[in-house]
């Protein structure tokens, strides 16, 4: 440590660019948050926002029925169309499948965020993780496609079925009012099927997350003072889970709310919101019940997530 | 959850947990199968025969070959717009306390938590008011909206993990700002930085929804694999498509993996 | 002589709270100063306004005769060792210490060959090559130490330096600390909410609470004379009797302070007090027993050597204690 001796208590400005200007950031760092959050903000705010809102504003427009041109009058009729029995039958389907969805996604995720969060360790940590993010990243598409080929008439789970001597299950199954059909791949069954396929990923991780926080000793002090598994289970682990459903069914819901690819290639002809709005801006050229349409799943969403927030399910994501 | 280490899980929650895991699996690995079948015309299962003739008939495809240059072009720029965007939304959030950081977290959310076909009409129809006529850049813009928050939130995660005190010490020790974000803030943010790019371009190599709605003429992959499931034509190829998409966004997400696995995770829920 | 910091009427205040309030303060160079006091006391935040993290909202402070407020951090010939030692885990030990220099320019050798020496004076040569994940937590601190050190900083800040230590660690880097702090001649601030600590390391101690120095004043002088409540209370758990026992005892005071193991029990002479009470509690703490006995309804805790007999929970017994021992406050 020679000659390493600092003359000055207070060194002086560097005169450097880069100096001066640390120097003028350290002191104004209002002037920093600005700057750094300036170009996001203006993004979000002017491509996002003002999109969201002018879509939001035109669902107070109507459509002239003779001439199919948008008049832009302050109006609520486009809302009163939604009410219209068609369009609020398509409401209550697409929101029950969502629900179903859910609770579903909730019940098949239950049992791997369990075991990943509480018996997996060392490598099969990391197989678990693994296992579950590549089905979560992986094509959406794609995923959707595979489902096509299993439900095809002439596909695996048929041939599985045949297989088994089960096809009088099947069979039966697709018999069966509002859930069957023709094939799986024209039902409700099918939509449901790959519904949850492609959203219940989304609900694992945030379950697992909620129980990796749950001390061990707690369900230790459960055991301890006499709980059975299942009352631990009941009074210990699901309500300390709970938050962590709560915030993967922001996921599922919200995804199946909005969704118009899966019902359009697997399912029946019944629209689902996502659907009827893009047939409304589409082929119907209605922009107006289109971002009418689209109001039900922002609101829908707004009344969960404050929901979400007050049970905290925040800090699970 | 650290105790109990040596008692193992109950019979049947293993079966459910194996189950599930299985369920998210067995249907990828169909994909993989039906690329190499010989069958032309249905879904037929199992398959007649196995064939690698469709490979050389996908190579030879420049209608492919032109949307996977679309995707990969788009996922290039949406990635770089994200990176900038939420690497800045990150910094502000987690290394300074200002009023309304919540509504910033929201807004960076909005877009992912919101269905896809809200942001997809809420654009299209910007677009069509603003007379912007749809081409790449207007499949980029939506891109980049809903890649910010892959970015934003790995890096909020790790911006976490680099305390305020190292920038602290760093200041402390003589760096000025621009000094510690090169040596200091930069190395220990830079591989969850790459890990959202990577994921950041999965997403937007894989998007469709959005896509459909400001991609106008042009299609990328998942655009040109959408019209081939609403009405197959060509099975074969679209098997081997199909394969290569699910292998081409298993890399960046393995490599995601790989560069974050010490300490935080990929935030998979933000996708 | 110019103070190596000062502190002149200086505020932080966050919104309506009021971290530090019109604090003033003067720290001699070449001073072992310890700020101590509880958690919110303030304490942490003027070593912040020392170091530059932290701007004043009201008031004037100087180092070694030099305006700070308004100079960043990076500009301050003042270093600090962090509570969590703050090591940058991607660079290596001599990367480490050596970041100060390079930041300012110094030439690579140059700096390689300080970094060696300073953690050489902290006792840990060869050290540079490994990362600050494979070091124990005494070893952290002692890189975090010469980190601080290689910069010849005017003033060294210790942000509660030993507190994630265990007891033995502790107390061999009390020493250590001290011994250095000698040898360099460096002015050393340090904050601890430990009063042990302050007490056996610090030329001088400030006391803080609720965002002002109580008082200031060598160990003895807090430890032996605390002027409030508060200090008799923090440092050392003194018994503080009220103004009606003080009257009983004869001595005008509002208040009076009263340590523990000044009180004797059973035996009384000439010169001394006496208390007359009853026996409530007792434990045995090793070198002593601690007693607590009530005095006509004020509690009053004696600290008994383990050699002498201990009293009966319920038994009588008369407290005595020198007049020099008790110390007058003026009670707010």
């Amino acid at each position: 440590m020679s000659a390493l001796v600092t003359p000055a208590t207070i060194l002086p400005n560097r005169p450097s660019l880069t100096g001066r200007l640390s120097d003028f950031l350290w002191k104004h760092p209002h002037v920093l948050l600005a700057i750094l959050l300036g170009p996001p903000v203006l993004w979000l705010g002017i491509i996002y926002l003002g999109s969201l809102f002018a879509l939001l504003l035109q669902s107070f427009f109507s459509i002239d029925d003779f001439s199919g041109l948008i008049n832009y009058e302050f109006t609520f009729a486009t809302y009163m169309q939604l009410l219209s029995d068609a369009n609020f039958d398509i409401i209550v389907r697409t929101v029950t499948m969502a629900a179903v969805v859910t609770i579903f996604s909730a019940l098949i995720a239950f049992p791997i965020a369990y075991y990943a969060a509480r018996y997996a360790k060392g490598k099969w940590k990391a197989v678990f993780y693994l296992g579950i993010m590549l089905p979560l990243w992986s094509s959406y598409l794609v995923k959707i496609y595979a489902w096509k080929l299993i439900l095809a008439k002439e596909g695996i789970l048929t041939w599985a079925f045949t297989k088994l001597h089960l096809l009088w299950l099947l069979d039966g199954w697709l018999s069966l009012p509002i859930i069957g059909g023709n094939s799986l791949s024209v039902s409700y069954t099918g939509t449901f099927l790959v519904f949850v396929y492609v959203w219940m990923p989304f609900m694992i991780l945030p379950i697992q997350a909620a129980l990796e926080r749950v001390p061990g000793n707690l369900i230790e002090a459960s055991s301890d003072l006499g709980g059975t598994p299942q009352q631990t289970f009941r009074h210990v682990l699901f309500p300390l889970a709970l938050p962590g459903i709560v915030a993967g069914s922001i996921f599922t819901f919200s995804l199946t709310l909005g969704d118009y690819i899966i019902p359009q290639i697997v399912g029946s002809s019944r629209l689902f919101i996502g659907q009827a709005v893009y047939a409304q801006q589409g082929t119907a050229g209605n922009i107006p019940l289109a971002a009418a349409f689209t109001v039900v799943p922002i609101v829908i969403m707004g009344l969960y997530l404050w929901m979400a927030k007050r049970m905290g399910a925040f800090d699970a994501l | 959850m650290r105790s109990d280490r040596s008692a193992s899980a109950p019979l049947g929650l293993k079966i459910a947990a194996i189950g599930g895991l299985a369920f998210l699996h067995i249907p990828i690995l169909l994909i993989f199968l039906y690329a190499f079948t010989t069958e032309e015309k249905s879904y037929q299962f199992p398959p007649p025969g196995l064939t690698l003739q469709w490979f050389a008939v996908t190579w030879n495809r420049p209608d492919v070959w032109a949307a996977l240059t679309l995707s990969v072009k788009v996922a290039t720029i949406a990635t770089a717009i994200a990176l900038v965007l939420g690497t800045l939304c990150a910094a502000a959030v987690s290394q300074t306390r200002f009023f309304g950081r919540e509504t910033i977290s929201l807004l960076v959310i909005l877009p992912i938590a919101l269905p896809g076909i809200i942001t997809g009409i809420a654009l299209r129809s910007a677009f069509s008011f603003a007379d912007i006529p749809f081409s790449f850049w207007t499949i980029v813009l939506g891109h980049a909206t809903f890649c910010i928050v892959v970015v934003y939130n790995n890096a909020v995660a790790r911006f976490r993990r680099v305390s305020g005190s190292l920038i602290e010490a760093s200041m402390d020790l003589g760096a000025d700002g621009f000094q510690t974000f090169r040596h200091i803030i930069l190395p220990n943010i830079g591989t969850a930085l790459l890990a959202g790019g990577m994921l950041a371009f999965a997403l937007s190599f894989d998007e469709v929804i959005v896509t459909t709605f400001t991609g106008g003429q042009q299609s990328t992959l998942p655009i040109w694999m959408l019209e081939e499931l609403i009405r197959p034509r060509q099975r074969p190829v679209t098997n081997v498509v199909a394969m290569v998409v699910m292998l081409v966004t298993f890399l960046p997400i393995l490599a995601a993996y790989y560069l974050t696995r010490d300490g935080d995770q990929i935030a998979g829920a933000g996708k | 002589m110019t103070a190596a910091v000062l502190f002149e009427n200086v505020s932080r205040h966050f919104g309506a709270v009021k971290a530090v309030d019109a604090v003033d303060l003067e720290i001699a160079a070449g001073e072992f100063f310890a700020m101590l006091g509880p958690s919110g006391s303030g304490k942490t935040t003027c070593l912040r306004l020392m170091a530059g993290f932290e701007q004043p909202t009201g008031g004037h402070i100087e180092i070694f005769g030099e305006t700070a407020e308004g100079v960043p951090p990076y500009r301050r010939s003042v270093n600090t060792v962090f509570q969590d030692y703050a090591l940058f885990p991607h660079l290596s030990i001599l990367d480490n210490v050596a970041y100060g220099l390079m930041v300012k320019g110094i030439g690579k050798e140059e700096r390689r060959k300080a970094a060696e020496d300073a953690l050489a004076m902290v006792k840990l040569p060869g050290y540079g090559q490994r990362r600050p994940g494979q070091l124990s937590g005494g070893q952290r601190q002692r890189v975090a130490l010469a980190r601080a050190l290689v910069n010849k900083p005017k003033v060294l800040l210790l942000d509660e330096p030993l507190g994630a230590l265990d007891l033995k660690l502790r107390e061999q880097m009390q020493e250590e600390l001290k011994t250095l702090q000698k040898s360099l001649g460096i002015t050393f601030v340090f904050v601890t909410h430990d009063q042990g600590e302050a007490l056996s390391m610090a030329d001088r101690i400030a006391v803080f609470n609720d965002g002002k120095i109580q008082q200031l004043g060598t160990p003895e002088d807090i430890y032996k004379r605390p002027q409030t409540r508060f200090v008799a209370d923090f440092v050392g758990s003194s018994n503080v009797l009220s103004s009606a026992t003080c009257a009983r005892l004869g001595v005008p005071a509002k208040a009076a302070s009263l340590r523990p193991e000044a009180i004797a029990i059973g035996t009384s002479w000439a010169e001394q007090l006496s208390l007359p009470g009853t026996v409530t509690a007792r434990s045995f703490l090793g070198a002593t027993n601690r007693v607590s006995v009530d005095c006509s309804g004020e509690k009053i805790i004696v600290a008994s050597p383990a050699a002498m007999p201990v009293p009966d929970i319920g038994a009588e017994v008369q407290l005595a204690f020198s007049r020099n021992d008790l110390h007058l406050m003026e009670e707010a």
